[in-house]
């Protein structure tokens, strides 16, 4: 009974391991592929190309230390008991003994004190949430400055946005879990914010509480979203985000034999696996010596929460950091004590435009970050697709306005640490909160117009590079007697990085078929003049010839 | 001996090349001995007695050349100086002892600095202006055993200090430049003395507000926190959340930013 088909070639005489080539290794993948048809996914992901350059490796460090937190987070809730219940503290941290608190506080001083290791995993949990959220950022920084938010990859933008905003929630949540006095103030101050809402905001306060502030609820359930409904978030956002970024292919620096259509770098298997595999651990080992050595959030030097005692120094979280801020910098009155109030009675209803003002331009400034590829999108009216990463100084007005957005987030979170500059570089508070206030307005604007120049300075320095070369410092006489330098004309490699980038004209008002001109096409000829009026043109390829002859 | 060692005899006494060494161990030694016995001397004099009248006179010479210019010669005060009628003892030992006065110039606050006095000279500064009036006297040795209870210490701090000196004593802003220093290397007797005087900014915590019991808890609470190792590792300055954010941005993400560059490296 012989049958050329391989499928259905069933020897029972053969010995196992020789029915099919490739040994166990071929036997069991083969195992394995029939039963689930792997092979197309590890075709699809294992393809994958991945470019080489560091800041392309930012976005796996938010993912590496998010494992970490989930892989550290779980040994927490093997003890942690998220509850409000209050007991008497008899643990073995001599200075709290007999002391009243709640059973969160309880658990996880004995988290950190009795359990073996159980201090280093919390420490290191703290940390990469830290590494998380910055890492996070530092990303989306690079994304934005390179451009790589264009089209197709608008909505994975908006996507990492998400994910941003979930890690924010995500620490604020965690950070608030032992009850300790630092997080319970950090609590109240939201919980005011929350009251700070007319009509609707004591309402909101009672629902999240479960009643007056702080109630015996709001630990069970913080701990509810911070170990599932969120941590659930991010992993399906992740996922999604993961499966863009395989969808959309990798974007690419320009450089010799890049274009639109190709992607130049390792393949996910073997190289760029072995790498991130080596690179994730290179992380966890990073975040368990920050955990080793570094002390983050002592609780038991802060003692359990009361509502009564408000200590100096407090702080939320670096990545909450900006919205403290942002309340610390909004005036109480209108032009100085003594002014228009920013709290006022009005038919038996408080308005606090001091909380209100500092929510809505926190709500601007985030969704402006949410937005801005399909601002600049419909800015300039380009509807093509762009895997190419663009320098960030040849898109000066996008460099210019992250830079101010920067500036902006940067004053708000040292204005959430006024007090401690204020007493460590000994000038007094009201003069640093003055100053953070007008750098809030000045630093953005100053940031614009700085980086701007700079930018267009760095695009005429390197068209003087590709059309003159390098100075080389080399003068030479001539026969006649004159004299020259010897400019080195720039490496043909080098070349192509300089004069690869869009090249965007302000937009041209026009009638359209009514021959009208709608206002909104004013306004986008209004920015597109803001974006592009001052620009350096990329060197033609005319110029270059000329050049060359020259 | 050997014969032919005699031409090169050895050299004794102080001829010996050893003397020179052992003469400036010698010297070293007994200025050393000499200091060590000097500043040890110097908390023993802390059994000063206040109300003698030697006490007092040299108290009263010392006041008249450092603190009368703004202080005033019979304690009344002046333009640049407030009356010390009353202040007692405990706030010229605070003031002085902390090296806050004399003052070196006017701000929004004295600053501690290295004293200018020593013990001895404190202690007469503060018998003299204890002689004139009576005020809240340098508390007793006995108050200061750092054997109360710490936990209730803690919490006290939590209720009267924190919003000032910080939870952690690590000090905090306060209005128009002035602030509430560090409490970590401050000595118990100047924690007592503060909260019995209230000096500068601090509010006054009699005996009746916080007991001296209370006193000698939330110093004991102080100083465990202070002499207890940090189990965490390095604490950062206790300086809380900045602190952890400003080094998870610069080392942390600058570790991780430094491997990925190292691993998307060219080789050369």
């Amino acid at each position: 009974m012989t049958t050329t088909s391989d499928t259905y070639n069933f020897d029972p005489t053969a010995p196992a391991d020789s029915r099919r080539s490739g040994g166990i290794t071929g036997w069991a993948s083969r195992y394995v592929d029939e039963r689930t048809g792997i092979s197309y996914v590890v075709r699809e992901f294992g393809r994958k190309i991945f470019p080489d350059h560091w800041s392309f490796m930012l976005g796996e460090v938010a993912l590496y230390s998010f494992v970490v937190i989930l892989i550290t987070g779980t040994f927490l809730t093997f003890f942690f008991q998220a509850s409000m219940a209050e007991v008497t503290y008899d643990g073995s941290y001599g200075p709290l003994k007999g002391l009243e608190m709640s059973a969160a506080m309880q658990s996880t001083l004995h988290i950190s004190f009795e359990i073996r290791g159980g201090l280093l995993i919390r420490q290191v949990h703290h940390w990469a949430a830290l590494l998380f959220v910055a890492s996070t950022m530092l990303h989306m920084l690079r994304i934005f400055f390179t451009g790589a938010f264009r089209k197709p990859r608008e909505l994975n933008w908006v996507i990492g946005f998400v994910l941003w905003i979930l890690a924010m929630a995500e620490g604020f949540t965690g950070y608030s879990l032992p009850d300790d006095l630092l997080s319970g103030n950090g609590l109240r101050i939201i919980a005011g914010m929350v009251e700070g809402i007319p009509f609707i905001g004591s309402w909101i306060l009672w629902l999240l509480f479960g009643g007056e502030f702080p109630g015996t609820a709001i630990v069970g359930r913080l701990y509810t979203l911070h170990i599932l409904l969120l941590p659930a978030a991010v992993l399906a956002f992740i996922a999604l985000h993961l499966v863009f970024v395989v969808t959309h292919k990798h974007t690419q620096y320009a450089g010799p034999g890049r274009t639109n259509e190709n992607v130049i770098g390792v393949p996910v298997l073997p190289v760029f696996a072995a790498k991130a595999g080596g690179f994730f651990f290179v992380v966890f080992g990073l975040l368990m010596l920050m955990g080793a050595f570094f002390t983050i959030n002592p609780i038991w030097v802060y003692g359990p929460y009361d509502p009564s005692p408000v200590s100096a120094g407090t702080q939320p979280d670096w990545y909450i950091g900006f919205a403290d801020g942002a309340l610390r910098l909004m005036p109480g009155w209108l032009g100085g004590p003594g002014g228009v109030p920013m709290e006022f009675v009005l038919f038996n209803t408080t308005y606090s435009l001091n909380i209100l003002i500092p929510i809505v331009v926190l709500g601007l400034f985030i969704v402006a970050v949410m937005l801005y590829p399909f601002l600049e999108a419909w800015v300039t009216g380009d509807k093509r697709e762009h895997h190419i990463a663009d320098r960030p100084r040849n898109m000066p007005s996008r460099t210019a306005i992250g830079a101010a957005g920067v500036a902006f987030y940067t004053v708000l979170f040292f204005g959430a640490s006024s007090d401690l500059i204020a007493t460590h570089f000994k000038v007094s508070i009201e003069s640093m909160i003055t100053i953070l206030q007008f750098m809030l307005v000045l630093g953005p604007v100053l940031a614009f117009f700085v980086t701007k120049r700079i930018c267009l300075a760095l695009q005429k320095k390197d068209r003087q590079i590709v059309l003159h070369g390098t100075e080389s410092g080399r003068i030479v006489r001539l026969p006649g007697g004159e004299y020259i330098e010897v400019h080195e004309p720039v490496d043909e490699y080098e070349r192509w990085k300089l004069v690869a980038f869009n090249d965007y004209e302000p937009l041209m008002l026009r009638p359209n078929a009514a021959g009208r001109i709608p206002v909104t096409e004013r306004a986008r000829a209004a920015i597109s003049r803001l974006f592009f009026e001052d620009r350096i043109e990329p060197v033609t390829s005319t110029e270059l010839e000329v050049a060359r002859h020259h | 001996m050997n014969d032919e060692m005699k031409p090169r005899r050895r050299k004794h006494g102080r001829r010996s090349p050893l003397a020179s060494v052992a003469l400036v161990l010698t010297g070293l030694l007994m200025t050393g001995g000499a200091y060590a016995l000097f500043t040890a001397a110097t908390p023993a004099s802390a059994s000063v007695d206040l109300t003698s009248t030697q006490t007092i006179q040299e108290g009263k010479k010392l006041f008249a050349a450092n603190c009368a210019t703004c202080h005033g010669l019979n304690l009344a005060g002046s333009d640049s100086g407030p009356s010390l009628i009353g202040v007692g003892a405990a706030a010229v030992d605070f003031q002085v002892g902390t090296g806050r006065m004399p003052l070196a110039k006017d701000a929004a606050q004295a600053p501690d600095k290295p004293p200018v006095f020593n013990d001895t000279q404190v202690k007469q500064l503060a018998g003299y202006v204890a002689s004139i009036s009576p005020g809240p006297g340098i508390p007793a040795a006995s108050n200061l055993t750092l054997t109360g209870d710490a936990t209730k210490g803690a919490e006290l701090f939590r209720i009267n200090c924190a919003m000032c000196h910080n939870v952690a004593g690590a000090g905090g802003a306060l209005t128009e430049g002035k602030y509430a220093p560090n409490l970590m290397e401050t000595s118990p007797s100047h924690i007592y003395e503060a909260m019995l005087t209230g000096p500068q900014n601090m509010p006054v915590f009699n005996d009746d507000n916080i007991t001296p019991q209370e006193k000698q808890d939330i110093i004991t609470a102080l100083k465990t926190q202070s002499k207890s190792e940090t189990v965490g590792g390095f604490a950062l300055g206790s300086l809380g959340p900045v602190a952890e954010g400003l080094f998870i941005w610069i080392f942390g993400l600058g570790a991780v930013v430094a491997f990925t560059v190292w691993l998307t490296a060219k080789a050369n």
